[in-house]
C-alpha cells in the first residue's frame, strides 16, 4: 500500500476530535466521514485523498469506544494510521471491523516522516519506505491474532484455530 | 492468578492464563445503547448483505439489555429515528430488557448496570461503550467494545481478549472528609497518565477501598477508561453482596484472586494525603490541586453522567447546596430514574431547586457534547463527568474542569473553582 502522509504532531488524538460527540447520532458512513478529525483539522475532509496515511504520536484514538472514529477515517480514504501507540478500543475497532491498519512506529520514524511524504508500506516485511526521502523504517509487527484477523478481512471472516 | 486472570481463564475454558495469552471468552451479559445499538444494526445489515453469517437470531436475547441514554429525550430528528430503530431491534430479536425513557426506570447504561443489578460478580460483561469498565466494581470483568465486536458477541456469545497485565492500586486508610473517590481516581490518572494503564487491568484494593461504598468503587472503575485500561475491578466483599441483595440479586458465584496473585505493578496511596483535585482542560491527566487553581472564574457547573450523578454524588452535592444559592448556571441530571426518585423522596430535589439549579432528566447529554447544556466557545465549566478533551462537552474552544461532586457544588456556590473545605 502506498500513499501520502497527513501528519499530526501530537499525542492523545482522542475520539472526541476524530469524530465529535454531536455526530454520534449519524450512522451513514459517508456522512460520518464528512466530519472526520473536525476537532483538530476542519479542512481534513477536503484535502484527504484515497490511500493517504495519518501519522501521529502516542495513544492515538483514546477516549470513547465509538466505531465512528475508524469509520470516519477509513471512509475518507485513510488506509492506515501510523502512530507511536494506540488506545485499545480504537485499535480493536480498526482491525476487527477491517477499517484500516493501525501501525505502531518508533520515535525515529515518527520524527523523520513529514507531512506530504509519500510512503510505501509492506506489512509482510514490516517495512515502511519513505519514497520522498529515500529512507526505510521498521514497523512493529502485528501480533499473531491481529495478523490473522487482518488477513481474514475482519473478525467476522476470521476462523479461530 | 489475580481476579481478572481467573475470570478470563474461567470464561475461556482454560485452567490458567497469563498476561498476553489470547482467550475466546464466553460472555455473560451484553449492553447496547442508542449510539452503539444503531451501529450494531448497521453491522448486521452489512453481514446480511454479504451473507457472512446469519443475523436471524441472537445467541441469547435474555443476556442482552438496551439503554437509551446518549441523545435522550430525543435531541432532534436523527436521534429520534435511532430510538425507533432500537425499539424495532429489541422487538425483532426478543430482547425484553429495554429501558425506555418515559416508561419508568431508564438511565445511563452504566448506572443501570448497578442500579438494576444487571451484571453480577464472576461474570464477563461487555458493552458498546468505553465506560463499560464502570461495572467491574461489581466483581465482574467489564470491558467496552465497538460495534463490530458487540455484533460478534450478540451472534456468537463470545469474543477474543488478550489477557491484560494488572496494575494494583492500594489505598491505605479511609478517605478524609471532603475527599471523594473521584479525587482518588483523578490522582491516579495524573500519576500514570492517559495511557498509563493502556491495555491493562486496574484493580483497586486496600483498607480505603474496603471502607468505600459500592458507588464510590464504581467511580474508581468508571475512570479507568481515562488511563487506557481494558477493565477496572474490585474484589467482591460483603458490602457488594448487601448492595446487590438490596436490588434483588443473590444467585451468583463470586470469583476472587488467589492469595499469591501476581501484579505487573503495585501503587500505594495513603488516604490521609489525598485532597480535592481537578483535571484542567484539555486532558484527564492534567491534574491540579483545587486550592492551587481556586479562584478561576466559571460560567457553569454540570453535575451529571455515569461518573458523577449516582445517588451518593447527589447527596454530596445536596450537603453543599443546602440553604445556599448557586452563582453560576448549574445543571443536575440524576443518572437514572431510580436515583431521581430517591432524590425526590429524600428532599434533595427541593434543596437543588431552592438553590436555583436546573434539574434535568437522566441522559449522557452534555457529558459527550450531545445536547442538554453543551458548551459555547470560551465557556468554562466545572463538571463531575469523565473527559475534557477539546470539544468533549461542546465547542472545541470551550473548557471543562473535571472534579468531584463536592467541588462542582462548592464551585457552583462561589462561581469560582472552590475547595469544599474553604466554603
Amino acid at each position: 500500500m502506498a500513499g501520502k502522509v497527513i501528519k499530526y504532531e501530537r499525542d492523545n488524538i482522542d475520539t472526541d476530535v476524530i469524530l465529535p460527540g454531536t455526530y454520534l447520532k449519524l450512522h451513514d458512513y459517508d456522512e460520518i466521514a464528512k466530519h472526520a478529525t473536525e476537532g483538530i483539522d476542519p479542512n481534513f475532509h477536503a484535502r484527504v485523498k484515497k490511500g493517504d496515511f495519518i501519522v501521529a504520536g502516542k495513544n492515538f484514538g483514546c477516549g470513547s469506544s465509538r466505531e465512528h472514529a475508524p469509520i470516519a477515517l477509513s471512509h475518507c480514504g485513510i488506509t492506515a494510521v501510523l502512530a507511536l501507540s494506540f488506545a485499545r478500543i480504537f485499535y480493536r475497532n480498526a482491525v476487527d471491523g477491517a477499517f484500516l491498519l493501525p501501525i505502531e512506529i518508533d520515535e525515529t520514524a515518527y520524527k523523520k516522516i513529514s507531512e506530504n511524504d509519500q510512503l510505501e508500506i509492506n506489512t509482510q516485511k514490516n517495512e515502511i519506505k519513505n519514497l520522498t526521502k529515500n529512507e526505510v523504517y521498521s514497523m512493529k509487527p502485528f501480533s499473531d491474532i491481529i495478523s490473522k484477523i487482518i488477513a481474514a478481512g475482519g473478525l467476522f471472516k476470521y476462523k479461530p484455530d | 492468578m489475580n481476579i481478572t486472570e481467573k475470570l478470563l481463564a474461567k470464561a475461556g475454558g482454560k485452567p490458567s492464563v497469563a498476561p498476553g495469552d489470547i482467550v475466546f471468552a464466553n460472555v455473560d451479559k451484553v449492553m447496547i445503547h442508542d449510539v452503539s445499538g444503531p451501529g450494531v444494526i448497521k453491522v448486521f445489515d452489512k453481514l446480511k448483505k454479504e451473507g457472512i453469517i446469519s443475523v436471524e437470531k441472537l445467541w441469547d436475547p435474555s443476556k442482552v439489555w438496551v439503554a437509551e441514554d446518549h441523545f435522550v429525550p430525543s435531541a432532534e430528528k436523527i436521534s429520534a429515528e435511532n430510538i425507533m430503530k432500537l425499539s424495532k431491534f429489541t422487538k425483532q430479536y426478543g430482547i425484553e430488557k429495554h429501558f425506555k425513557y418515559g416508561m419508568g426506570q431508564y438511565g445511563i447504561c452504566h448506572t443501570l448496570s448497578h442500579e438494576e443489578a444487571l451484571v453480577l460478580p464472576g461474570e464477563i460483561y461487555v458493552g458498546g461503550d468505553s465506560h463499560t469498565n464502570t461495572t467491574g466494581a461489581l466483581g465482574a470483568f467489564a470491558c467496552g467494545l465497538g460495534h463490530t465486536d458487540v455484533a460478534y458477541v450478540l451472534l456468537n456469545g463470545k469474543i477474543w481478549f488478550k489477557v491484560p497485565e494488572t496494575l494494583y492500586f492500594k489505598l491505605n486508610g479511609k478517605l478524609p472528609e471532603n475527599v471523594m473517590a473521584k479525587d482518588f481516581i483523578l490522582k491516579i490518572i495524573g500519576d500514570v497518565g492517559n495511557d498509563g494503564a493502556a491495555y491493562a487491568a486496574m484493580q483497586f484494593g486496600g483498607s480505603g477501598v474496603s471502607e468505600m461504598s459500592v458507588e464510590s468503587r464504581l467511580t474508581l472503575c468508571n475512570m479507568t477508561t481515562e488511563a487506557g485500561a481494558k477493565n477496572g475491578i474490585v474484589e467482591p466483599d460483603q458490602k457488594l453482596f448487601d448492595y446487590l441483595a438490596a436490588r434483588g440479586a443473590g444467585n451468583y458465584t463470586p470469583v476472587y484472586g488467589d492469595k499469591d496473585a501476581q501484579y505487573e505493578k503495585v501503587y500505594e496511596y495513603e488516604a490521609s494525603e489525598l485532597e480535592p483535585l481537578v483535571a484542567k482542560p484539555y486532558s484527564p491527566e492534567n491534574i491540579a490541586v483545587v486550592r492551587d487553581v481556586s479562584g478561576i472564574e466559571l460560567d457553569k457547573s454540570y453535575i451529571g453522567s455515569c461518573t458523577g450523578a449516582k445517588y451518593e454524588d447527589l447527596e454530596a452535592v445536596a450537603k453543599i447546596l443546602k440553604g445556599r444559592k448557586v452563582k453560576i448556571r448549574t445543571e443536575i441530571l440524576p443518572a437514572a430514574i431510580s436515583i431521581y426518585k430517591r432524590a425526590m423522596e429524600n428532599g434533595l430535589l427541593k434543596i437543588f431547586l431552592d438553590a436555583g439549579v436546573t434539574v434535568g432528566p437522566p441522559t449522557c447529554g452534555a457529558c459527550c457534547g450531545a445536547h442538554m447544556g453543551v458548551l459555547a466557545k470560551d465557556e468554562i465549566c466545572i463538571s463531575t463527568t469523565n473527559r475534557n478533551f477539546p470539544g468533549r462537552m461542546g465547542h472545541v474552544e470551550s473548557q471543562t474542569y473535571l472534579s468531584s461532586p463536592l467541588v462542582a457544588a462548592a464551585s457552583a456556590v462561589t462561581g469560582k473553582i472552590t475547595d469544599p473545605r474553604d466554603l
